[in-house]
């Protein structure tokens, strides 16, 4: 059987039925430029050599400044962190790296293996009695933990904290249909508990805050999870997994799912993605919590291995009623992850997290040097701060690239209260060096 | 254990005792294979008839439990919860999964004898 069976005769009847002569009538409001041919005809011009193609391809790749070509200052949720060399190397293994949906238990023993252990790793690092096998990103993993609340509590409202990452908050807003987002106000760079007290009543599902927050500052997480408690509402708290090296993890202060954006363990910056969605939650919300999960069991003759488990709450099982739409996970990232935090163990977490926190406060002098810069908050922060400046942030940024430097981020467009702010970060990358150079840089600018 | 006879049985296959303790038959529990968790109604949860109050989870799958008649959840087995086995070892009598407070006795009626269950699994509308 042919694979295309309609013939020249069958087209032209197709044609004279809808009452047109010839298919590019079908496609007259195209442009002809961008056609790749007309009548038949190609219109596109003679191609350039392959040895061309790379020339100009290489040329416009140049124009970007990759953050490792830089002094890299900028944040904001995609972090310049060091990745070691024994990553890339291993997960870009033709075993890994060209696996599609690699569960099944009787082919893929290392993955499903690799994918306990970065369980086991990330629900250790948040202090929870359980994680998933990941999913897309920080942002969709804050939204599918609203889902999981109004599941469980029966409720709709989800307040979310406005010092959580302005995008992660239009992810929730996008996945909530089952449920109305409110925004609790900030104070002083933080989740303002007096209005998160006149928000909480028996409608809320869950609170919702990120810790460091958007403007880099620690939140007050114990308190805030008594307030959500009290109000039977659960506690969600989205952190960076890095900080965790050094500060209380999510459920030692009584978080009941605990999130993150997974792309500063071993992940590169990557314009965006592929990142790493991070979910653990408390083991009363095991049938409940999205995605996959791997299990540790026994095959028939008594020996360890590992198998999908929990999946008929999920969607190809359960249909219209499983969990959440999540029947994928990032098995790559999810990957780079492990090997990350294996390689640096909980000593080397604790190393890292502290270089990020030293080296934050010797860009913050050196930020201050400048001429109008100040302080935006005087609050505990761990690698990001925010800062007030006279020059507006725009034209900072502009000063500072003619100096190989990337500047922070202003964040004027996300909330106009800061139009004069912009945030900063500093990460283990950063060397002395380029702090000074940073700290003269500013000082030039008037 | 149940006196098979007073139960009364739902096309969902699950049974109802006079004193209004709901359990799955044991067609049921041969059918979901071996159950492995079960989520029980929180106690004074109202149902419709036929409306979903608890989910059995075996390893094949997971399947809604409705009520059979109309009414209030008064008690729930949480020898169950712990060891759901018991659904499949004693549908008709540690199995059981919750007690309903019945808002009208005469809907009782509407459901089948045993008998009549018994000529329903017979007939194809009872293999969905």
């Amino acid at each position: 059987m042919q694979f295309i069976a309609n013939t020249g005769q069958d087209r032209k009847e197709l044609l004279s039925e809808i009452g047109i002569s010839k298919f590019e009538d079908l496609i007259k409001n195209i442009p002809a430029s961008a056609l790749f041919s007309m009548e038949g005809k190609s219109v596109l011009k003679d191609g350039i050599s392959e040895m061309e193609v790379q020339g100009r391809l290489s040329a416009l790749a140049d124009k970007n400044r990759p953050a490792g070509k830089s002094a890299c200052f900028l944040g904001a949720g995609s972090y310049n962190h060091f990745i070691p060399a024994v990553i890339p190397a291993l997960i870009t293994r033709g075993e890994f790296l060209t696996a599609y949906t690699p569960y099944q238990p009787e082919a893929s023993q290392g993955t499903l293996q690799a994918t306990f252990e970065f369980q086991t790793l990330i629900a250790g690092l948040y202090g929870m009695d359980v994680a998933n096998a990941s999913l897309y990103d920080g942002a969709s993993a804050l939204a599918e933990a609203a889902l999981l609340a109004a599941r469980e509590t029966g409720r709709r409202k989800i307040l979310v904290s406005r010092a959580a990452h302005p995008e992660y908050r239009r992810v929730v807003k996008t996945y909530g249909k089952s449920f109305v987002v409110e925004e609790i106000a900030l104070e002083d760079g933080r989740t303002s508990l007096k209005d998160l007290r006149s928000r909480l009543d028996g409608s809320v599902a869950c609170v919702m805050i990120q810790t460091p927050n958007f403007l880099g500052i620690l939140e007050d997480g114990p308190e805030i999870s008594d307030l959500a408690h009290g109000a039977g509402a659960l506690f969600v708290v989205s952190a960076d997994p890095l900080s965790l090296g050094l500060l209380s993890p999510p459920g030692e202060y009584g978080a009941d799912v605990a999130v993150g954006e997974g792309q500063p363990l071993g992940i590169p910056m990557n314009f965006g993605g592929p990142y790493l969605g991070l979910f653990t939650c408390s083991q009363k919300f095991v049938r409940k919590m999205p995605g996959r999960v791997a299990g540790m069991t026994k095959d028939l003759n008594g020996k360890r291995g590992f198998a999908l488990t929990l999946q008929t709450r999920e969607q190809h099982i359960r249909r219209e009623k499983a969990t959440s739409n999540i029947c994928t996970n990032e098995a790559l990232m999810a990957l780079a992850a492990t090997i990350y935090l294996s390689v640096l163990g909980p000593e080397g977490l604790k190393e890292c997290a502290t270089l990020n926190y030293q080296n934050a406060r010797a860009a913050l002098s050196a930020v201050l040097k400048g001429k109008g810069f100040s302080r935006a908050f005087d609050a505990p922060f761990f690698n990001e701060f925010t800062v007030r400046s006279k020059t507006p942030p725009k034209i900072v940024n502009e000063a500072l690239l003619k100096e190989g430097i990337t500047g922070g981020l202003p964040l004027g467009d996300f909330y106009p209260e800061l139009k004069d702010a912009m945030l900063f970060c500093a990460t283990e990358m950063n060397t002395p060096d380029e702090i000074e150079r940073l700290g003269e840089a500013i000082k030039k600018i008037r | 254990m149940q006196d098979i006879e007073k139960l009364r049985f739902a096309k969902s296959h699950e049974w109802i005792a006079p004193d209004g303790t709901v359990g799955i038959t044991d067609h049921a529990q041969k059918e979901v294979t071996d159950v492995v968790f079960v989520e029980l109604p929180p106690l004074g949860k109202s149902a419709a008839q036929d409306g979903e109050v608890a989910t059995l989870e075996s390893v094949k799958a997971a399947f809604p439990i409705n009520a059979p008649v109309a009414g209030k959840v008064s008690a729930v087995n949480d020898k169950v919860a712990k060891n759901p086995e018991l659904i499949n070892q004693a549908p008709y009598g540690d199995g059981w999964l919750f007690k309903l407070d019945v808002a009208d006795a005469g809907s009782l009626k509407s459901l089948m004898t045993n008998a009549q269950y018994e000529e329903f699994l017979k007939t194809d509308a009872a293999h969905p």
